[in-house]
């Protein structure tokens, strides 16, 4: 019997990949990369390219978008991105996150107003109360 | 007839909203099995990514990545997670209790406080509150994707990685099943890496590349993120199911609101037609 070792390829939004396989391949950021069972622990980053997994029967493809490879001697995990990703895009969208928070809440103080807001969770709390009672009544 | 003319009004407005609440209700019960299975389908990144962490922190790394670090806490971040659209029982307004109920905590505590929202209900909500709300996303609808939360948490992890914030959290509700939902608030921030894996005790490192360093810092951001990605997806799941109950008890009540008004426009006519013959038979009785 020929060696395995276990190969797991996961992202954000759903599993992709589970299962045995005699040799994976990787886009690893500092070139491709050739894993064997038994290789040693190693972290990458991945670049965005194909995932090639051997199962000594067939060779399967996966295309990914970037991610993260994690190498234990029995254990491969590729967490793949979902999305292209860059530094510069992620800055863009977190000023977009903080416009927006601007925008909404524009005559905002910046003092937390504990009573109003208790004020008004309680009477929400109330109502509930009200309905539920009222509910049982009947 | 005109003596039951407003009841018989009555009951058919209430029969048109009873169909709407019908409608929403199946509508909710769909969309929470495909929320559902969402959940579900995320579930194995957030847990190889906690097993990868755990590994990391277990590795005897000579750097030591500051979101793994614990410090003196001053000043903490918030995410608060809500849903988009209202009708859904009491779902936003007890997160929002906890919420404020911790933020008084830390209050208290002299400790500051900085707040970022996902979704239009918390959005408002916060402005209300007042305080300082950093970022905000709104409208994700029913398939969110790890895209439209980046900007929040980014905005987050930058006060962290500035010294701004000493830890992060996120308030969320939790999928119990379909009729419990809990709210929830955890740490994402520093990491918590308590449950060790045994096979793994002794000394030893991994290879990185291209360092230690670029490596930890995206896989930690990445892990922060699929973090609040699944509490979004929880939070959507939890949406659908209240609004489902919501909506049940909702057309339950109208039914027997129906009933009710049927009952009292019988009657009415009843004693209409019982009049009525009484006058015929008292002028026939008068000729």
């Amino acid at each position: 019997m020929s060696m395995t070792i276990h190969v797991d390829i996961v992202s954000a939004e759903a599993s992709i990949y589970s299962g045995l396989a005699e040799m994976v391949f990787a886009p690893g950021e500092l070139g491709e990369l050739g894993i064997a069972p038994r290789h040693a622990p190693l972290v990458t980053r991945l670049k965005p390219g194909e995932v090639r997994v051997n199962t000594g029967k067939e060779e399967l493809d996966f295309f990914i978008s970037g991610g993260i490879l994690e190498v234990q001697p029995h254990l491969v995990t590729v967490l793949a991105d979902t999305a292209i990703r860059a530094g510069d895009l992620d800055e863009a969208k977190a000023l977009e996150a903080k416009k927006q928070a601007e925008d909404a809440l524009a005559d905002k103080s910046s003092e937390i107003d504990f009573v109003k807001a208790q004020a008004e969770l309680a009477e929400a709390a109330a109502q509930l109360q009200a309905i539920s009672r009222l509910r049982k009544a009947r | 007839m005109a003596v039951g003319k407003e009841i018989k009004t009555k009951i058919a407005s209430v029969t048109n909203t009873q169909k709407i609440t019908r409608a929403m209700e199946m509508v909710a019960a769909s969309k929470m099995r495909k929320t559902q299975e969402r959940v579900l389908a995320a579930r194995p990144y957030a847990k190889k990514m906690g097993q990868v962490i755990r590994h990391l922190a277990q590795a005897r790394s000579e750097y030591k990545h500051p979101y793994l670090v614990e410090r003196e806490c001053q000043r903490v971040g918030v995410i608060l997670v809500s849903s988009d659209r209202g009708l859904c029982g009491g779902l936003n307004s007890n997160l929002f209790r906890k919420f404020v109920s911790q933020l008084k905590r830390w209050n208290d505590e002299e400790t500051e406080v900085v707040m970022a929202s996902i979704g239009s209900k918390g959005e408002s909500f916060l402005g209300r509150l007042g305080g300082n709300v950093l970022s905000s996303v709104t409208h994700l609808g029913e398939t969110p994707s790890v895209e439209d939360i980046i900007g929040v948490v980014k905005t987050m992890l930058n006060e962290y990685n500035e010294g701004k914030i000493d830890r992060f959290y996120i308030a969320h509700n939790d999928y119990v099943n379909t009729m419990t939902q809990s709210p929830e608030i955890t740490q994402l921030l520093p990491v918590h890496t308590e449950e060790l894996d045994d096979q793994l005790t002794h000394h030893w490192d991994y290879i990185y590349e291209p360092d230690a360093k670029e490596v930890l810092d995206q896989l930690l951001i990445r892990y922060i993120e699929s973090l609040v990605y699944q509490g979004v997806l929880e939070n959507n799941a939890c949406e659908q199911a209240a609004r489902m109950v919501a909506m049940k008890s909702a057309s339950d009540n109208a039914g027997s609101l129906i009933d009710e008004l049927q009952l009292i426009y019988n009657k009415a006519r009843q004693a209409a037609i019982t009049q009525e013959l009484s006058e015929i038979v008292a002028g026939a009785a008068a000729v």
